[in-house]
């Protein structure tokens, strides 16, 4: 197994899980396609040492392991959707807010808000917070 | 029965194609789909009458060796969750049909031939013989959910979406990790040879496997503390679409959990799945208690729910992994009723908050009756499915001597019935609110509606009339899950 796949499984996970961490959807996106990647290689890698291409009949000598390559083509197919999906997301977010930030959930809100009443000790419309 | 398991899978993708294309055309669009979902689910009962009496039946796809190709494998628990699931989907196709003229019911083009895309994408994780198979199908059911989810894109549901998406993401980016793991140290991913290969690697792999799939498969059952993006992300979606989510989603997490973990005998894992399971449902019950929404009371129900099913796995022993079975059957219909009626008291009322509604047990006496019956049975009380169920799992937990587990879901079952009291007093007793607030409460097909829950709720009640022979197909089924030579011999002869 090359050490320096390793490694590069290693760098893309780390930087990709730093940037899904992010506010920012966009950072969020590119974090994924890296995590994505690091996934891949290491797909590929699981495979075994590198050999000559997998052609039965056209190669002689040591062929590759084509099963983890077949895994990582479709997991790349995924993942290629995925980031498209998430993008339209961003995009409808900004529509919809103006930025592309992640919004508070409704638990986080609910005791922010009830933090707040208790500070400035006035009733807030209980309804507001509800899911309609 | 080839034949039978390619229905289950190529009639729905089929179907979905067929209702996208016609598009705005009303009626052959949900001719196709309810055609497409209804033999579906039809074939997978005849699966199950086949493989009950045969035996387990096993498809390579393209006729390749397993270590090399896909492989379905119909064994007797596939084939006993797989017509629960889909019979599901078509009831709650049938529902959408009768709430598409109403605010909340799903934008009936998309809806349909979505459906379709998830009946294949559960059909494939449960009959799938191998574990990146089970990643595709995986993807194939979550696409689907992204977007039925996301598709009316208000901004709670882009803001929901979008922790649902990433959480679920990272779990399959996991999902993929973990498949490089167990090709790098066994050289398959097949599950019948995987079978035979894990229990060769050394202790520390084996349980880092077993671990590493315990939370891939816990992010997509939403078990403690991996579970908050689900109440959050659920009631966001139209009716329908919750339901089925309810039903099925988290439940096709637990399904793999008890396939992979049971076959691959990660007994040792057993102590961290019960403390596991008993955290999840004690804060599930906690967390419904404190919510003023039906469908959020409901949605902490089904992560409280999902301790259950993952306390029966945990133990380990055949009575446990039965009940766990036989809890996932009764589980997936009642919630999706439960939401269901959820989904008839907005339409009601106009809203799903228990502050502003009220009365309605005197004003539509029917809805309140088709809630009480799921409500009691989730809660466990006789003479319903869930008392069966959960009757299954407790007398395991105490037969295997583990007490605290025990006292947790007892615990959890007694907060679960006062917070369904909670739905009960604030819905459908005290007084009628005034509807002069401007609310809109468009009716829809009201009839369809009501039509599609009480089959459901007649379903639920039909699955406490045959609990006896549920738990011994269930049983049966654990044993083959525990003992997996007949699984392994079946797929690899």
């Amino acid at each position: 197994m090359s050490l320096a796949l390793l490694i590069t499984v290693g760098g893309l996970t780390s930087v990709g899980l730093y940037l899904i961490t992010a506010r920012a959807l966009s950072r969020v996106i590119l974090g994924f396609t890296l995590l994505g990647h690091a996934a891949v290689v290491a797909l590929v890698t699981s495979g075994g040492p590198a050999g000559q291409a997998p052609i039965v009949g056209a190669t002689d000598g040591d062929m590759a392991n084509p099963l983890p390559q077949a895994l990582a083509l479709t997991a790349i197919v995924i993942s290629f959707g995925l980031t498209l999906f998430l993008l339209a997301l961003a995009g409808r977010q900004q529509e919809l807010s103006g930025d592309d930030l992640v919004e508070d959930d409704l638990e986080d809100r609910r005791i922010a808000r009830a933090n707040r009443r208790e500070v400035d000790g006035h009733e807030v419309d209980r309804h507001e917070v509800g899911v309609s | 029965m080839s034949t039978l398991i390619a229905a289950t899978i190529l009639t729905p993708l089929v179907s979905a194609v067929l209702g996208l294309a016609a598009r705005t055309r009303t009626r052959a669009r949900d001719a196709a789909t309810l055609v497409g979902l209804g033999t579906a689910a039809a074939a997978s009962l005849m699966l199950l009458v086949r493989v009950s009496t045969e035996g387990t039946h096993v498809v390579r796809v393209g006729g390749w060796h397993p270590e090399l190709g896909i492989v379905l494998v119909a064994d007797l628990f596939a084939a006993l969750v797989l017509p629960v699931a889909l019979t599901i989907i078509f009831v709650v196709e049938l529902f959408a049909i009768g709430q598409r003229r109403t605010a909340w019911g799903a934008n009936p083009e998309l809806a349909g031939p979505l459906l379709g895309v998830m009946t294949a994408g559960v059909s494939l994780a449960m009959l799938t013989g191998d574990l990146f198979t089970l990643f595709v199908a995986f993807e194939l059911i979550l696409v689907s959910s992204y977007v039925l989810l996301t598709h009316q894109g208000r901004r709670a549901q882009i803001r929901a979406g979008m922790s649902y998406v990433a959480m679920n993401l990272l779990a399959s980016t996991l999902f993929l990790f973990g498949l490089a793991f167990i090709y790098a140290a066994t050289g398959t991913v097949n599950l019948a040879l995987l079978t035979e290969r894990i229990p060769e690697l050394s202790e520390g792999v084996r349980l880092g496997i077993g671990a590493w799939f315990f939370v891939v498969f816990g992010t997509k059952a939403a078990v403690f503390p991996l579970f908050s993006w689900l109440p959050d992300a659920y009631p966001t979606a139209p009716t329908t679409i919750t339901a089925v989510f309810a039903g099925l989603l988290t439940k096709i997490g637990i399904y793999a959990m008890i396939r992979f973990h049971t076959l691959t005998g990660m007994d040792r894992l057993g102590s961290v799945m019960l403390i596991v399971a008993g955290v999840t449902m004690v804060v599930g019950a906690l967390g419904a208690l404190a919510q003023s929404d039906v469908k959020r009371i409901l949605s902490f129900h089904i992560i409280s729910q999902i301790g259950y099913m993952l306390m029966g796995l945990g133990l380990f022993s055949a009575a446990g992994t039965a009940g766990a079975i036989l809890f996932l059957v009764h589980h997936m219909p009642v919630k999706t009723v439960l939401f269901l009626v959820g989904g008839l008291i907005e339409n009601d009322q106009g809203t799903g908050s228990l502050d502003r509604s009220g009365g309605m047990a005197a004003r539509r006496p029917l809805i309140a009756a088709l809630f009480a019956i799921p409500a009691l049975s989730l809660a466990g009380l006789p003479p319903f499915s869930g008392f069966v169920a959960k009757f299954a799992v407790i007398s395991a937990g105490i037969e295997a001597a583990s007490i605290p587990i025990v006292v947790a879901a007892l615990a959890a079952g007694a907060l679960t019935l006062l917070s369904m009291a909670k739905i009960w007093i604030g819905v459908f007793w005290g007084s009628s609110p005034d509807a002069s607030d401007g609310r809109e409460t468009a009716p829809g097909n009201r009839r369809t509606m009501l039509a599609a829950t009480g089959l459901a709720v007649a379903g639920t009640l039909t699955i406490s009339l045959f609990a006896g022979t549920l738990f011994d197909l269930s049983l049966r089924a654990s044993d083959d899950l525990r003992a997996p030579d007949s699984y392994r011999s079946a797929v690899l002869s």
